[in-house]
């Protein structure tokens, strides 16, 4: 009995193979756009989250002077004498091929047990580790890039990539400094102690989540990430949706049949989760593999993203654990038990002999329609919390409360204007149209509301890198004023620099800084000489009018937009900077891309207070070609050409970096508009055969098949454009959420939002064709149908 | 002659061989006049009415419309004759379920260009009251008179309908069906109808049986 019964189910496929491959490209794109996305954001986090635990030491407290200049080996010793168990880390950075390492200093002795340097060290190294010449260890990746190390460098496992592990003296003279940049305190602390503001007054605690955390800085990297997963796995339902109620809408027959012929709904229903259960696997499978796919595509592209932009350091290469591959079977099973959850309880509420009735099951959908305008209410009032609460986490709420309401509100909003334009037709064939389209909506509405997802996501995230670009570009050639930038070895060789490009140029301008500690958080500080070139160049967005006088007397200091943020500065603030010593903020400018704060002081004061200050690199202003200048530098300046870079070069580079921040947001955007196309076309193929009751007596009237094609492709194509239409706005709500709020709370930076219609008239011709080409088949299928096809509406019973 | 039906033949194909269903029938319907057609459950009513109306194309034979061969015509050219001068009325769902009763009745008018108006089709259908409704308000009696308005609304010379009583009781479907009589008389349409009841049948000025895929008269 349940063999026949599962035959009968499964003879359907047989006949209808195109609908298996509809159903199963669905789910597997859903699943696979997911997992995609999950694993660029597991390997990602899996690799900075590895460093960010040993960097962090593991949630310890920690030790740090309020200045943020080292604590000198002296310090220490008082601090242990006084009874405190503490360990001293050295942290700080080398040269390395392709870019810098970070050298952390442990010593393995006072090391707290159980803090991951501890754990990544293995008993047998510790001693050969110890001392000045002790042996470092790597990665075997990092190790590759450490060229220059020679013997002492080994590799081990667990340590996180683009780290090199040393003992405490062998950092420190790596990274050429005396002294310790923080102390662990350890949690099991001795009884008595001498109380620490006695011994070193200098020294605040720094509470572990405020030790600097790359994964918040690329948490909202992350979430977009995420955000488009979730987005392209939505539509990707939609489409599952319009396959199953297809398929199940076909078989209503067979369904009737079998029940009359004693198979309870209830094991009916049963044989159809089955049956439902073996597609989600095997395209739950196909779905990973296409995840993997699309990861291993992406996975360069944000490896460098966030290595420009954050200096994390990931690994281009995917590893995949077990778990992720269940996941995507997970995923893809959920999603297709969400998607037919309405269609099951329909085969299970059937009654036997009912005839169908479309009209009725349009209004039921209309009451359905009414409740969804009910429920994006409720989310328009989650945003709206979500805004008021700000933060990132509140601009997340905001952006989903709105997309959410945006889509669920569309149906309602169609319908209010194909009334209003229907009002306006004239003729019983346009008459017809318009109550003919305004009763398809429910049945439409899913896959429209995937488009209007698609087409905002597509026009927010598309302004906001367009705006971006445009800014970005502006302010690189306001901020980049030096022709060439050059870097010295030694610093002992800066008069011999000076006196050669003397004449060889217009002006050389030194840029040098100090890293360090400012209120709190980590910031560089720059000096800047007196330059006309500043003024005119410098993009300030707010500043006393003398700001440049008083840079040239010495006085004042200029914050970017970040720390003028965090701090809440505005020009008139006194600042408190390291060392002790105050001045006054006189203006604040856009600093673009640079996730920690920033000051720029008179160059005499930078020299006076922090002599320590790293005095290599200068920008020099060149009239006309930078080529000559170059050569003479390298050829008889003698320095290596790496440390030459041309503003161009510079340019480029900084560019290239965003560039593919946004060309993987980009592959993501096509693919969330190809899945939505996908849709329509689905949604169209499940109406058509619910349509024939409709569409047989307009036919039987006299209107013929091909002008009944037409019809239907016209009407995809408007109602794509009424969707369009829809969704500039949504999209352009989207594009401002992103800019000036997630953008800000995430990097701390408010960009200014440029419009471009040009690209939305390029998007409407895409989503318009995009719906027209979803409907050209169904449509000339509709041209072709046998008339007996029609016929049988009239005759038979169905 | 209004419609002349000349040798018709009708094959379906079979599981091993063509079945022929209408073998050589000729038959004619005079203007005003009105015909029934009776015959067993698969004798080929329904076809037969089909390849007049030219909802299906036949194998051989002709269909004269006012001198016009039909199955000469191409798919535009046939549903432009349905549009203004052959009606059809079916046994179920003959309505656009999206429009309402209103707009069905007058829908096939304005496709032919005729003026009707819906409340003196509503008024002589006994339909008052109804207009802004939508078809699935409707009780089936109620639908079948809505159809036949629609149709004989375009005030075209043929009616053809299929066991418009059909899917009715006894009691409403005579009374559909007398309606359909009297109103095709009303306006000298002429009516040709298939059915299963002798009685009604008895109510045409003409009888056709069909049996074996020929006519008996
Ligand atoms: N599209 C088709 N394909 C194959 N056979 C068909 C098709 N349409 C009708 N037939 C066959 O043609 C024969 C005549 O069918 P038709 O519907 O014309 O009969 P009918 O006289 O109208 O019967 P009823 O009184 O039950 O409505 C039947 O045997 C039927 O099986
Ligand atoms: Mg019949």
């Amino acid at each position: 009995m349940t063999w026949a019964v599962i035959r009968a189910l499964l003879s359907h496929w047989r006949r209808r193979p195109f609908q298996l491959v509809t159903l199963l490209l669905g789910l597997s794109l859903a699943t696979g756009l997911w997992s995609g996305v999950q694993a660029i954001n597991a390997e990602a986090r899996k690799s900075y989250g590895e460093a960010a635990d040993i960097l962090g030491g593991g949630g310890l407290t920690e030790l740090v002077r309020q200045d943020g200049a080292p604590i000198l080996p002296q310090t220490f010793v008082a601090i242990r004498r006084g009874g405190w168990l503490v360990s001293p880390v050295v942290d700080g950075w080398i040269e390395a091929d392709r870019g810098r390492v970070r050298v952390l200093g442990v010593d393995p002795f006072s090391m707290p047990a159980g803090t991951p340097a501890a754990m990544a060290i293995a008993p047998q190294d510790l001693t050969t580790m110890l001392g000045r010449n002790g042996v470092l260890m790597a990665d075997p990746v990092t190790a590759t890039r450490l060229t220059g190390l020679g013997e002492r460098l080994q590799t081990g496992e667990g340590i996180a990539p683009g780290l090199l592990l040393a003992d405490i003296e062998a950092a420190a003279e790596l990274v050429g400094q005396v002294g310790y940049d923080r102390l662990l305190l350890d949690p099991k602390q001795p009884l008595r102690q001498t109380p620490l503001n006695e011994i070193a007054p200098e020294l605040q605690r720094r509470a572990p989540e405020t030790a600097e955390d790359l994964g918040r800085l690329t948490d909202s990297f992350h979430l977009n990430l995420t955000a488009f997963g979730l987005l392209s796995f939505a539509v990707g339902l939609f489409i599952v949706n319009g396959s199953v109620g297809l398929a199940f809408e076909q078989r209503r027959p067979v369904f009737r049949t079998l029940r009359a012929l004693g198979v309870t709904a209830r094991r009916l229903v049963w044989l159809l989760t089955l049956e439902l259960l073996a597609i989600a696997l095997v395209a739950g499978v196909i779905g990973i593999f296409m995840g993997y796919l699309i990861a291993a595509a992406l996975l360069p592209d944000v490896a460098a993203t966030l290595r420009g932009l954050y200096g994390a350091s990931v690994d281009g290469a995917l590893t995949l654990s077990p778990l992720w591959w269940l996941s995507g079977i997970a995923i893809a099973c959920l999603g297709t038990a969400l998607a037919a959850a309405s269609g099951l309880i329909r085969v299970a509420r059937m009654p036997l002999l009912a005839p169908a009735k479309p009209r009725a099951w349009a209004m039921a959908t209309g009451s359905a329609m009414r409740w969804q305008l009910a429920l994006a209410g409720h989310s328009l009032v989650v945003a709206l919390i979500g805004f008021a609460f700000g933060e990132l986490i509140g601009g997340f709420i905001l952006l989903g409360g709105f997309l959410i309401a945006a889509a669920l509100a569309l149906p309602s909003v169609l319908a209010v204007l194909i009334v209003a334009v229907a009002r306006l037709a004239k003729g019983p064939v346009a008459t017809w149209f318009w109550a003919d389209t305004r009763q398809q909506l429910p049945g439409l509405s899913l896959a429209l509301m995937a488009l209007l997802l698609a087409l905002s996501a597509n026009i927010g995230v598309g302004t906001m890198v367009a705006s971006f670009r445009t800014t970005f570009t502006g302010w690189l050639d306001q901020r980049l004023v030096s022709d060439l930038y050059v870097t010295l070895e030694n610093t002992a060789d800066t008069p011999a620099l000076m006196a050669f490009l003397e004449t060889r140029s217009e002006a050389v301008l030194p840029i040098w800084h100090v890293d360090a500690e400012v209120l709190g958080g980590p910031a560089e500080i720059y000096g800047v000489v007196d330059h006309p070139i500043y003024s005119e160049n410098w993009p300030l967005l707010a500043a006393n009018p003398d700001v440049w006088e008083q840079i040239a007397v010495g006085e004042g200091a200029l914050i970017n937009e970040q720390l003028s943020r965090r701090e809440g500065l505005a020009p008139g603030d006194p600042l408190l900077l390291p060392g002790g010593w105050e001045t006054t903020v006189t203006g604040v400018y856009s600093d673009y891309g640079n996730p920690i704060g920033q000051v720029v002081i008179p160059l005499p004061v930078l020299i006076d207070r922090y002599p320590q200050a790293d005095k290599t690199d200068f920008g020099v202003l060149v009239d006309g070609d930078t080529e000559p200048l170059k050569r003479a530098l390298s050829e008889d300046f003698g320095l290596p050409v790496e440390n030459l870079v041309d503003q161009a070069a510079l340019k480029a580079f900084s560019l290239s970096i965003f560039e593919r921040t946004f060309a993987v947001t980009g592959a993501l955007n096509i693919l969330t508009l190809a899945v939505a196309g996908i849709a329509i076309l689905t949604s169209l193929l499940t109406l058509a055969s619910m349509r024939l009751p409709q569409l047989a007596p307009v036919w039987a009237l006299g209107i013929t098949r091909k002008t009944l094609g037409r019809i239907e492709l016209i009407r995809a194509v408007v109602l794509a454009g009424f969707t369009f239409v829809l969704a500039v706005p949504v999209g352009l709500g989207l594009a401002w959420v992103l800019l000036a709020i997630i953008n800000v709370e995430a990097f701390g930076w408010r960009l200014p939002m440029h419009l471009f219609p040009r690209d939305w008239l390029w998007l409407a011709v895409l989503s318009l064709a995009a719906a027209g080409l979803a409907s050209l088949w169904p449509a000339r299928q509709l041209a072709k149908r046998p008339p007996a096809d029609l016929m049988r509406v009239f005759t038979h019973e169905r | 002659m209004l419609l002349d039906v000349r040798n018709v033949v009708k094959r379906f194909p079979g599981s091993d061989q063509p079945v022929t269903v209408l073998d050589g029938v000729s038959m004619s319907v005079a203007a005003g006049e009105t015909v029934a057609l009776t015959g067993e459950s698969g004798s080929g009513k329904s076809t037969l009415l089909h390849i007049i109306g030219g909802l299906e194309p036949c194998d051989e034979g002709a269909v004269i419309f006012e001198g016009t061969d039909l199955t000469g015509l191409d798919d535009a050219g046939r549903a432009s004759v349905r549009r203004s001068n052959i009606s059809v009325v079916f046994q179920q769902f003959n309505l656009i379920p999206s429009l309402t009763i209103e707009q069905n009745l007058t829908f096939q008018a304005q496709l032919a260009g005729v003026q009707a108006s819906a409340d003196d089709l509503a008024q002589s259908l006994g339909l008052q009251g109804q207009l802004r409704k939508y078809p699935e308000e409707l009780s089936g009696g109620q639908q079948q008179r809505v159809a036949i308005g629609r149709a004989l609304a375009a005030a075209p010379k043929l009616v053809l309908a299929d066991e418009p009583t059909g899917n009715l009781d006894e009691t409403t479907g005579s009374a559909v069906f007398e309606l359909l009589v009297a109103q095709a008389r009303d306006r000298a349409t002429g009516l040709l109808i298939a059915t299963h009841s002798e009685r009604l049948a008895g109510l045409a000025d003409r009888r056709l049986h069909l049996s074996h895929g020929r006519l008996t008269g």
